[in-house]
């Protein structure tokens, strides 16, 4: 029997291919496409959850090692088992649902938080063909699909009859239905420029370059992202779940498993964002496009001339420099392991902003969002069609220029007034 | 500009975030940058911290050479100045409730430290005119229930004076001079009566140790060198250091 394997990069496809066709010997016609719903979703439902498990791993580790501390060690080698152990935990904890409660909604809340943030992982393109549906109006669905979460945290927070929960989730809704205008306004450029709404067909758009390293693609590509985090309630904007203020938010009453959920949908959403970052900006699946091996190799060199560093690590050094260029010229690197490395390095965007930065004021939060956000991705959406009509370098530098005066004029018109000085009558 | 305090906010945790790997720590020293702090987690149960001479926990009891040998005459001054009131004494008495000897003091029969009470103030070691009672460094008391594993005995108090050495050098070394000072000194106290007004310290201690002796009977008679008021007549039973009460 043949290997089913032709490459790395087609890993994963070849393996449902191989399980198809093994499949199609025995089961009849009819069964096959429902086969293959299950085989995908199968897979992405089994990996969805240990996405999470992982990130909150990621995540303590991180903030712990940016505290100067070690984090979870305890569990297994490095901590690893901790998720597990946390699951289980989770699992057999009592369930309180408080008093005068509306029971129904209480258990459906968390329940609709998790549904879309994992439907959101169908139209994501993990690899080359490594999507489990292709639909052609993907970006919609995305944006459509992600704003379902603020219903069941409304949700979540009035069904707690809790003062607590009903603010956080008050906070949640208003944060979230002001952060979700940049963020459409912020694709906007991306549809226009690819000319297409399909995921897969925005990440092929950019075979020639990211659309971070266009002026417009920068300032979409910080947009959506902060918006994003606005919208997944992270730190800094996490206001819904301000332990400081309001104990624990929409999910103060919850415990017990409902409580994981709830957990779970929030880390999945912050992958999500990631993601599709990602996909829309970071070039998804496709390694970088300028050729890096030059670039590693010349690394290679000045670590192999180093003096100073010991011998072991220089030895070291320019293997892995070797290594990785070789690796870029011969395009050996999986596409899905781009794909996870770009989204796990914004991952750690998230938590190292975690880690740095205090909880933003409600009205700095708005302000952002409606003062900031929106009137540069409005200005961004022109920019970036001056850059598609106008030919060559031209368009380029039109586009900066306008984006860094706006950005600038935003900076200035939205600056704080200053105080006055204050004299005292009667001080002296 | 805006966001520029943003940056270097995110830059210092990342630089505490790298500075936890040693690689990072060469990188950062490479770069001339400040290391930050470094892993600052003693994983405990494997590692313990290294505490300073004069960390102190919960106070032990001295015995010199031989554990019948106790520094405690128990005179009760820790058990009355304790704040929390976590000591509890009952001297050692015969059948007309004089005190029995042992090496010539009397001893406590009953000495109890509640632990979960005690608040490690160090009160008791300040106030014990004998050096009987000093601060152990020992924390790890967790016990399953409150009775009577938290209250410590006699027997669980009574720790040697090399311990007491070799937990805190420098403190009992003071206090081993201290007592090879007294024990030089007011060796022919008992019988020179009242002869020798000696230093306020010793003098204290010369005091509160007679008058416990006195109050019982068969002590010395001679005057112990208050420091308040001389007493003109020798002193009845019962009135020591407060003499000046008649």
């Amino acid at each position: 029997m043949t290997l089913p394997w032709s490459s790395m990069d087609q890993f994963f496809v070849d393996t449902k291919d191989f399980i198809m066709t093994q499949a199609q010997r025995v089961l009849p016609e009819w069964s096959l496409p429902w086969l293959s719903i299950l085989v995908t979703v199968g897979a992405i439902a089994a990996i969805a959850p240990a996405i999470m498990m992982y990130l909150t791993w990621i995540e303590r580790k991180v903030i712990a090692r940016i505290q100067n501390r070690l984090g979870p060690n305890r569990v297994g080698i490095y901590g690893l088992a901790q998720p597990l152990s946390d699951g289980l935990k989770m699992l057999t904890k009592e369930d309180i649902v408080p008093d005068g409660a509306d029971k129904l909604l209480h258990l459906i809340a968390p329940i609709l938080s998790v549904v879309p943030a994992i439907l959101l992982f169908a139209v994501l393109p993990f690899g080359r063909n490594m999507v489990a549906v292709d639909l052609n109006v993907g970006l919609l669905y995305v944006l459509a699909v992600s704003s379902i979460g603020s219903y069941a945290i409304f949700m979540g927070g009035w069904a707690s009859r809790s003062k607590f929960s009903l603010l956080g989730a008050m906070r949640a809704v208003a944060q979230i239905i002001s952060y979700e205008v940049p963020s459409v306004l912020s694709v906007v450029v991306v549809i226009m420029i690819a000319g297409t709404l399909s995921t897969v067909g925005i990440v092929e758009a950019q075979s020639r370059h990211w659309f971070i390293t266009t002026p417009w693609g920068f300032v979409a590509g910080i947009i959506f992202f902060l918006s994003g985090v606005a919208e997944v309630n992270r730190t800094p904007f996490d206001m819904p779940e301000a332990e400081s203020e309001i104990v624990a938010g929409f999910h103060t009453e919850y415990s017990g498993m409902k409580f994981a959920l709830w957990y779970m949908a929030e880390f999945l959403e912050a992958f999500a964002i990631s993601a599709f970052t990602t996909t829309f900006f970071l070039g998804g699946w496709q390694g970088p496009r300028i050729p890096v091996w030059p670039v590693l190799l010349v690394g290679a060199l000045v670590i192999a001339t180093a003096v100073g560093l010991g011998r072991p690590l220089r030895v070291l050094g320019v293997l892995a420099c070797v290594g990785l260029a070789v690796a870029c010229a011969k395009d050996v690197v999986p596409s899905w392991a781009w794909f996870l490395a770009k989204t796990y390095a914004l991952v750690f965007v998230l938590v190292w902003f975690r880690g740095t930065l205090p909880r933003l004021r409600v009205d700095q939060l708005m302000g952002l969002a409606w003062k900031g956000f929106l009137p540069l991705s409005l200005v961004n959406i022109f920019a970036a069609g001056l850059w598609a009509t106008m030919p060559g370098f031209a368009g380029g530098l039109v586009s900066l220029v306008i984006l860094v005066a706006s950005f600038f004029f935003l900076v200035r018109v939205n600056a704080p007034a200053p105080l006055e000085r204050r004299t005292y009558l009667f001080a002296d | 500009m805006l966001g520029i305090g943003v940056i270097k906010g995110m830059l210092v945790t990342l630089r505490e975030f790298v500075g936890t790997y040693p690689a990072g720590r060469w990188l950062l020293a490479r770069l001339g940058q400040p290391r930050g702090q470094g892993l600052v987690t003693i994983q405990y149960p494997e590692v313990k911290q290294v505490h300073p001479e004069r960390f102190r926990y919960f106070p032990f009891l001295v015995f010199d050479s031989t554990k019948d040998n106790l520094r405690c005459v128990a005179c009760k001054i820790c058990e009355q100045e304790c704040p929390p009131a976590c000591i509890f004494i009952e001297r050692a008495d015969d059948e007309q409730g004089r005190p029995m000897k042992s090496n010539g003091r009397p001893f406590p029969k009953t000495f109890n430290i509640d632990t979960s009470i005690c608040m490690s103030c160090r009160i008791c070691v300040d106030v014990c005119p004998f050096d009987a009672i000093e601060m152990d460094k020992e924390f790890e008391l967790a016990s399953a229930d409150r009775f009577p594993s938290m209250t410590y005995r006699k027997e669980e108090l009574l720790k040697s004076n090399e311990y007491f050495q070799q937990i805190r050098p420098k403190e009992s070394a003071g206090v081993d001079a201290r007592l090879a000072a007294k024990a030089k000194k007011p060796a022919p106290a008992p019988a020179a009566t009242g002869a020798t007004p000696a230093t306020p310290s010793t003098g204290q201690t010369a005091s509160s140790s007679t008058s416990t002796g006195a109050a019982d009977g068969p002590a010395p008679t001679g005057t112990p060198p208050t420091p308040t008021p001389p007493p003109q007549t020798p002193p009845n039973p019962g009135v020591g250091t407060g003499g000046s009460a008649p």
